[in-house]
Formats: C-alpha cells, structure tokens, sequence
C-alpha cells in the first residue's frame, strides 16, 4: 500500500466523559487519505464514541480532530459541512422507513447537495448497481434483509461523494449467510481507494483489508500496528487476550 | 365533560412499529376490539333510528326540533374542525420548542404546557374569548375556535413531543451523517414519521374536542348546544329537546370515531 502522507482524519490528545466516566482517554491517532484502518476492542472500549465524535455526534471534553483539515471542535466549523465529507454506516442500518430505497439514496442529495431530482436518480441507480441491489430500488427497506438494508447504507452514505466514511460494526446485526455481501462491498471500496475506519469484529476482514489497527481499551488505544505483527505478535496483554477470545 | 388531565401518550418500547399508546378512553372502535365493535353497531344504529322513530312517530313533538338545530351541527362541525386543525399547528410548535435545546423556547413552550393544563377549559375559554375582545374585534366564533385551540394545543404539544420522541435517535443521526441541518432532518426524516405515529392520538383529541366544542354554547356561539337551548326556551320542551340533542352528539362522535379507526387502518395497511 502507498501511504499516502495527506492526513484526512487526525484525532489528537482527545478525551470524552460521560457525567465523570471516562469513555476516551487521551486518543491520537491519524487516517491518511486512502488509508483503511480498523478498530478493535472489547465491548465498551470506546470504538463507537471515537467514530461518533468524529462525525460530531458526540462532543469532545478535550483534545483536537480535524477532518479534511477542519477543526471539528472549533466553533466556527461549519459540522454539516464536516458531515456532507464524512460517511457514516451504522450498526442498525438506520434507512429512512418512509422513504423507498431510491428516495434514501436521493434525499440527502437534493436537500443537501442541492443536486437536481433527475441527476440525483441517476446517481442512486448506478450506487445501487453497484452494491447489487438495483432491483430494489422501489421497495421501502421493511422489505429488505438486514443484508440488503445494510449495503442500501453503504450506497445511501456514497451518493454524498464522501472524502471518507466511518463504519461501526456494520455487520453486527446480520445473520451469519448475510455477512459476506456486506463484506464484499466493503473490499470493493477499500480497493477503490476509498478512506475507511472500520470498527469491526470480523478479524479476517481487519487481516485483509486493514493497513493499519488499533486496539482499544477501557477508553485507551493499547496497540496500534499493521495487522501482520497484531495478529501474530501483539505485544500487550490484554491484546493477546481479547484475540485469543475471538479467533 | 372538561377533561382536567390526559393520560399522556407513553412510549411502547417493546414495539418496533412506533406506536404510542393512549390510556384516554375516548372509544374508537377497532376490529381487533369484538366487544366495543358490536356496542359502535349498537349505539350507532340504535340512536339513528331511535332519530328516525322519534321524527317521523312523533312528529309533532320532535319534528320541528330536528328542523330547528341543523344550523347548529354545522357550527359545531366549524368550531371543532377549525380549532382541531389550529390546535395542531399549536401543538406542533410547542411540541417542538419542548424539545429545544434552546433555553428560552423550551422554557417558553413548557410554560404554555403547564399553564394550559391547569386550569379548566371552560375558564379559559371565558377567559381568553373575553382577553381577545377586548383588544380586537374578531367573529365570535373565530375567538372560540382560539380559545378552543389554545388549549388542545396543549395537550397536543404533548402528543407531538412523544411522537417525535418515538423515533429512533438513529434516523436523526444517520440525517446528520449525510449532511443535513437539524432542521432539515426534521422536517425530511422525523416528522413524516412522527405523524404517522401521532394519528391515532389526534384523533381522539378530535373525538374530545368535538364533545368539548359544546362548551362554546355558553359564549355567544350558536352551535348544535345552544340552539337547543334556544328552541328549549321557547316551547319549554326541555326533555324532548336535549333527548334530541344528545343523540346528535353521540351520532356524530360515533360516525368519527369509526371514520378515524377506518383512516387508521389504511395507515397501517399501507406499509
Ligand atoms: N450516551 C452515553 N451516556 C453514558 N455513557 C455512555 C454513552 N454512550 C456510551 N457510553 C459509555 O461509554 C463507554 C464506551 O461506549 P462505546 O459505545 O464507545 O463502546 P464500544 O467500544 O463501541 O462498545 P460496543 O462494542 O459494545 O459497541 C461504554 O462504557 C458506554 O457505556
Ligand atoms: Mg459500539
């Protein structure tokens, strides 16, 4: 892989209570362009905070991120126009019920993109055929499985031509058979060059497609390397532990 | 008659359709409901022809009653349809300005709320009808339709608040995570689903008002209660007159109600 030396995503010194629980303490780390990196950790180690406050759903009690070099934490960062460069897929899916999938693919860009009913369609087909999924174009996605809903995400986060997109545990929810359609999608835009922060449980995925990962917990990054020397030499316990839990 | 408290519509989290329920009983009929479907049949049927009989058996006791009050079913149609209609709009602004993270407006807003639903709604119908008066010289039954309004829209506002409410805190994020203004999330996202959910609730603010709306009689409103009492003061025929009146109420609150759990019910079919 080229690591290219542009940083896209670069957190710094960023800490975050919840009341005087500490959920991130001092997190650094940076996500160059093109660089897919993958979280791991046990449960409650701070993953999803770290992508939330990213995507400035959660605010941050201290430290410093910055997205396409746009400080997030300062006042005067327009954070919707942080958003429209940032994707984010979620665990649940999160479809617009009301809306067919063709319509949650275009509303956020004709509201926000300010792009015409007719390009935005077009934009949503090709997304569409490309997550293999244009056949469900008209249906609304309590008609979809968890698989389908979920890469329908994957397009509905694309149609906004982010610089990056941010997945929590994105398979989580799925039935086992559906897994790998969402995986697939996932690899085909790693090697479409796409920026990627995945947190993750499916370690052959980390193994394959991760440049880089990082390992969380109790709110601290306790290892950060390729996935070659994290997979076979991690050098801190608690690392060893949780993969020997999970492989 | 004037409802000092309603039971509030409570979250069903084990539901994954979104839907609240509402403990208030104002009895709309559902077919997975046998026993109230069959008492709907009986009292509706059963009052339309109790009508019939008593119009056309005893005709010159009751006929020229029903000839007398139509005027009046239709005020009371306005009233209720305009002060349902006003109290949404209402409703939907407190409703909103309660879940503000703005200081002032949600102050604002909870203050209405609470205000609202401390006092007696003949009070402040007296009492708004005669503060409006006296500063602009509005139709009366333009001020009982605010008044009226006003405050629904209390209780209303507590209706949307729950409703939006009910959806998940993950279609706001995932609207925030394409780049949209809360507002536009709002108004794309949340609403459209948050309507869905406070149909039901709205409707039997609906039935209630248009019980309610029989308190405008006391103000100078002519409506299907105080045409009564004009024609009652005079024959003298008290009896027969509110008889009359009282079937024409549970007609017309019967006939909506059903229209309603019908309206639902192509709701819930539709998706
Ligand atoms: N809104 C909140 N209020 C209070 N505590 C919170 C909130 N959100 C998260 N937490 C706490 O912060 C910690 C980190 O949560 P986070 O969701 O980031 O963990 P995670 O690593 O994503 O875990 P999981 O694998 O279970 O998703 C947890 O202990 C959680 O209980
Ligand atoms: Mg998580």
């Amino acid at each position: 892989m080229t690591a290219a030396s542009r940083p896209m995503i670069e957190v710094s010194g960023v800490s975050k209570y919840f009341g005087s629980f500490r959920a991130l303490s001092d997190i650094s780390f940076t996500v160059n362009d093109g660089e897919k990196v993958v979280i791991i950790g046990p449960s409650g180690s701070g993953k999803s905070t770290i992508l939330r406050a990213i995507n400035c759903l959660e605010t941050i009690d201290r430290g410093r991120i910055t997205v396409g070099g746009m400080d997030i934490s300062d006042p005067k960062t327009n954070i919707c126009k942080v958003r429209e460069e940032v994707g984010m897929v979620f665990q649940s899916f999160n479809l617009f019920p009301h809306k067919t999938v063709l319509e949650n693919l275009t509303l956020a860009q004709t509201v926000v993109r300010k792009r015409s009913k007719k390009d935005a369609e077009q934009i949503a087909m090709e997304l569409l055929h490309k997550v293999n999924i244009a056949e469900k174009a008209d249906a609304y996605p309590a008609k979809l499985s968890g698989g389908q809903q979920q890469r329908v995400a994957i397009a509905r986060s694309l149609a906004m031509n982010p610089k990056a997109i941010l997945f929590d545990e994105p398979t989580s929810a799925l039935d086992p058979e559906m897994i790998g359609e969402v995986l697939d999608v996932m690899k085909t835009l790693a090697i479409e060059g796409m920026t990627m922060v995945v947190v993750t449980h499916e370690m052959g995925f980390a193994r394959e497609v991760a440049d880089r990962v990082i390992f969380m917990d109790h709110g601290k990054i306790v290892e950060e390397g390729t996935p070659e020397h994290f997979f076979t030499a991690p050098s801190h316990e608690r690392a060893k532990l949780f993969l020997s839990q999970i492989l | 008659m004037i409802r000092l408290a309603l039971h509030l519509p409570m979250l069903n989290s084990q539901s994954s359709q979104n839907q609240i329920e509402v403990g208030d009983g104002a009895a709309i009929p559902h077919k997975s409901d046998a026993g109230l479907f069959t008492a709907w049949r009986i009292a509706f049927f059963g009052a339309i022809v109790l009508c019939l009989f008593l119009a056309f058996g005893r005709p010159d006791q009751y006929m020229a009653i029903f000839m007398f009050i139509p005027d009046g079913i239709l005020v009371t149609f306005k009233v209720t349809v305009g002060a349902i209609l006003l109290a949404i709009v209402f409703g939907l602004i407190a409703g909103l300005g309660r879940l503000s993270n703005n200081r002032f407006i949600n102050g604002t807003a909870s203050l209405y709320v609470e205000v609202i639903r401390g006092i007696p709604l003949l009070v402040q119908l007296f009492y708004i009808y005669y503060a409006l008066g006296r500063f602009v010289k509005i139709p009366d039954i333009l001020s009982a339709i605010i008044a009226m309004a006003f405050c629904y829209g209390a209780y209303m506002a507590e209706i949307f608040r729950a409703g939006i409410q009910s959806i998940s805190k993950g279609q706001m994020e995932a609207a925030l995570s394409l780049g949209m203004s809360r507002r536009q999330a709002m108004s794309e996202v949340i609403l459209p689903q948050a309507f869905k959910v406070v149909l039901p609730p709205i409707g039997n603010e609906f039935i209630a008002l248009l019980k309610d709306s029989s308190l405008v009689s006391i103000l100078a409103v002519s409506d299907l209660l105080r045409r009564g009492r004009e024609y009652a003061s005079e024959t003298f025929n008290y009896f027969e007159t509110y008889t009359v009146i009282a079937l024409i109420y549970l007609i017309l609150t019967l006939f909506f109600s059903k229209l309603i759990s019908l309206m639902e019910e192509r709701l819930n079919d539709g998706r």
